[in-house]
């Protein structure tokens, strides 16, 4: 298995300018920042975001990139609100646009997707973050059939990028309710869901809670994709 | 003060000495991270081999190194992505002991701790020996369970817990420093939890 090495001169902290906001469900805020120093970045890698208090106190945490590799000198970073989180709590109760947050990046070599080969990308909840950076980056290049991804979704309300996400490369699978009319019944993943978007030889990408990523790379197991070919990136209570 | 963030006080409230800088405590909680996918490894077929600048390879299997003299951990543990588990105890035999056992040759200045996934990391010898990195099955009483690393996993607490491959398989006796997995990703080399080595360059 292949990944990318970090750039070492990217991993600088530097003070990025919040240009805006945007609500992607009511507990999924996405944040556009400015960079005065931006290198360009790979789908799937992240960024750790540092807070300081007045005293030196300082918490800090890993978001990934939501955005397409551009040159743009922005990026947008989709931070979902967990209960007492310390960080996540004051990017949404507190963050506005004209801000600035200290941040370092990109950084994560190994969930990275270079954006020329085919790929199979699972997210539960939050984890389809880094991997809407990999769809964008594929219809943005015109190349989107490269991609094919599988989202599982609580319900509509819970999913991220609603009118972005939907298109011929994307499924949608829900675990608790699902849209009218919808066939599944609702569930978590299975090897059903995923045996018809297998093409074999393809990178596979799995994102989400530490119990999602079991149970999307059982089901792949079961669809015939060799593990060697999975990468897991596991999302813990990090606040 | 520079990098100021407006309206950040944080949420301190008698912040425990034993959680290193940037670190919060997970108190029940135990994350669990890793980037392939969880492993199931019968004891059975489970080994551990001590190799590379070694007088004598050697090997054990479950049952021999279960007969080897027991060594516990008491104490603390820390993942670089910033939570901490404290007071937490590991049952194993000590690395020192896995060492010795081979005989380490002189040349020897680095390991490379490999794991039944492929997954490894690269660690200075001088921190796996002398009481600091086990070999363990048991966390606080109970079997490890596969998805933090069981049925074994090495520890090395003092460092980011990274560098505690889960699924271990072994280690590789070097006279340099080869980077693993996640240092070839950008992550430290050494990663000391005290002065937040979480990066190439920190």
């Amino acid at each position: 298995m292949t990944s990318v090495p970090t750039n070492r001169r990217t991993l600088r902290w530097q003070q990025a300018t919040v240009l805006s906001t945007r609500d992607e469900t009511p507990r999924a805020r996405t944040f556009r920042l400015a960079l005065p120093a931006a290198m360009p970045h790979l789908a799937g890698q992240y960024y750790v975001l540092r807070l300081t208090a007045p005293d030196g106190y300082t918490a800090q945490r890993s978001y990934s990139v939501a955005s397409a590799p551009d040159a743009s000198g922005e990026i947008e970073l989709t931070v979902e609100k967990l209960d007492d989180g310390e960080v996540s709590e004051f990017l949404h109760d507190i963050v506005v646009p004209g801000d600035e947050l200290e941040v370092r990046g990109p950084i994560g070599g190994f969930f990275a997707w270079a954006g020329d080969t085919p790929a199979l990308l699972v997210g539960g909840g939050s984890g389809v973050v880094p991997l809407m950076a990999m769809l964008r980056a594929a219809r943005r290049e015109g190349r989107p059939e490269l991609v094919r991804l599988l989202v599982s979704a609580r319900t509509p309300a819970d999913l991220y990028y609603a009118d972005e996400l939907p298109g011929p490369e994307s499924t949608v699978i829900w675990t608790r309710a699902a849209p009218p009319g919808t066939a599944r019944p609702v569930g978590r993943i299975t090897a059903a869901d995923v045996a018809p978007l297998v093409r074999g030889g393809e990178d596979v990408y799995v994102c989400g809670t530490p119990a999602f990523a079991d149970a999307a790379t059982a089901a792949l197991e079961e669809a015939g994709v060799p593990v060697a070919r999975i990468r897991v990136e596991r999302f813990g209570p990090s606040g | 003060m520079a990098g100021i963030t407006r309206g950040f006080t944080g949420r301190r409230q008698a912040r425990d000495p034993r959680l290193p800088p940037g670190q919060y405590d997970a108190r029940d909680d135990w994350p669990v991270l890793h980037a392939e996918a969880t492993p199931r490894i019968g004891t059975d077929r489970w080994t551990f081999t001590v190799e590379g600048l070694v007088e004598r390879e050697t090997t054990w299997t479950w049952r021999e190194i279960h007969a080897l003299p027991p060594s516990r951990y008491a104490g603390d543990i820390h993942c670089v992505t910033t939570w901490s588990k404290l007071g937490m105890t590991f049952d194993g035999v000590s690395v020192d002991l896995l060492l010795d056992a081979a005989g380490v040759l002189p040349t020897a200045t680095h390991v490379v701790a490999v794991s039944h996934t492929g997954y490894t990391t690269n660690l200075p010898l001088a921190d796996v020996t002398g009481g600091k990195a086990w070999v363990v099955w048991d966390a606080d009483g109970q079997p490890l369970t596969t998805e933090h690393g069981g049925p074994a996993r090495m520890i090395v607490p003092h460092l980011y817990f990274w560098k505690s491959a889960k699924w271990v398989s072994g280690l590789r006796l070097l006279d340099h420093d080869e980077q693993g997995f996640w240092e070839r990703n950008g992550y430290h080399d050494r990663g000391d939890p005290w002065t937040e080595q979480r990066y190439q360059g920190d």
